[in-house]
């Protein structure tokens, strides 16, 4: 396996890191509750999370920011470990979006 | 629970990084892999992340090191040469090694 694109240290070009602090937005703040909650019922481990993000679509991970990749992680890990199907995520996320007004 | 290292190396040793590209979960980072440097902590023995990673117990234990290394044994150029550069590796990952790099007086 070539160089994950997780792993980028020391890559050229890979240009200056950003370090500019923002609010956490409501569903980030969410993210971070499901994913502590998660591993207090042990339902989950770090490194199975750090595993479910190196494994995602490369293309995706990118253009992913860091809470969309712990709940991309998250999904990945409740769907593997047959705790939700993706067809019910999926749905559940339709119901939400007309709920909401969100595209 | 703190559990006390068992492996190969004490403060001090030349190490080399295996340079392998295995599949699955690694902790070691790919610009490190194939440099040399010098334990310079022993934080004692860890569950292995490679097997939590897949739903495994992660025994047996690894010890896991501090490991410093001078710059320009990483990066080829003699930049920052009083700066050392730190990074956690497992026992597994380091091989004993004969230190061929860069004078590193500043390495103990």
């Amino acid at each position: 396996m070539e160089r994950g694109h997780h792993d980028i240290g020391g890559l050229p070009g890979a240009g200056a890191i950003d370090k500019s602090q923002h609010e956490l937005s409501d569903w980030e703040i969410l993210a971070d509750a499901v994913n502590q909650a998660l591993g207090a019922k042990g339902v989950k481990r770090t490194d199975e999370m750090r595993r479910a993000r190196e494994e995602m679509d490369s293309e995706a991970y990118r253009e992913m920011n860091y809470y969309e990749r712990w709940i991309a992680s998250m999904e990945a890990i409740l769907i593997e470990k047959g705790i939700l199907k993706k067809d019910e995520i999926d749905k559940k996320v339709v119901e939400f979006e007309k709920k909401w007004g969100e595209p | 629970m703190i559990h006390p290292a068992t492996g190969r190396f004490r403060p001090g040793d030349a190490v080399r990084v295996l340079n392998e590209h295995r599949p699955g979960h690694i902790r070691t980072p790919y610009y490190i892999r194939g440099k040399t440097g010098r334990i310079e902590r022993v934080y004692g023995d860890f569950l292995n992340p490679e097997s939590l990673a897949f739903g495994g117990d992660g025994l047996p234990r690894r010890t896991l090191y501090l490991v410093a290394f001078n710059h320009a044994d990483v990066w080829g150029a003699a930049q920052a040469p009083r700066d050392k550069l730190f990074v956690d590796i497992y026992d597994h990952w380091l091989e004993p090694a004969e230190y061929g790099g860069q004078k590193d007086e500043h390495i103990r």
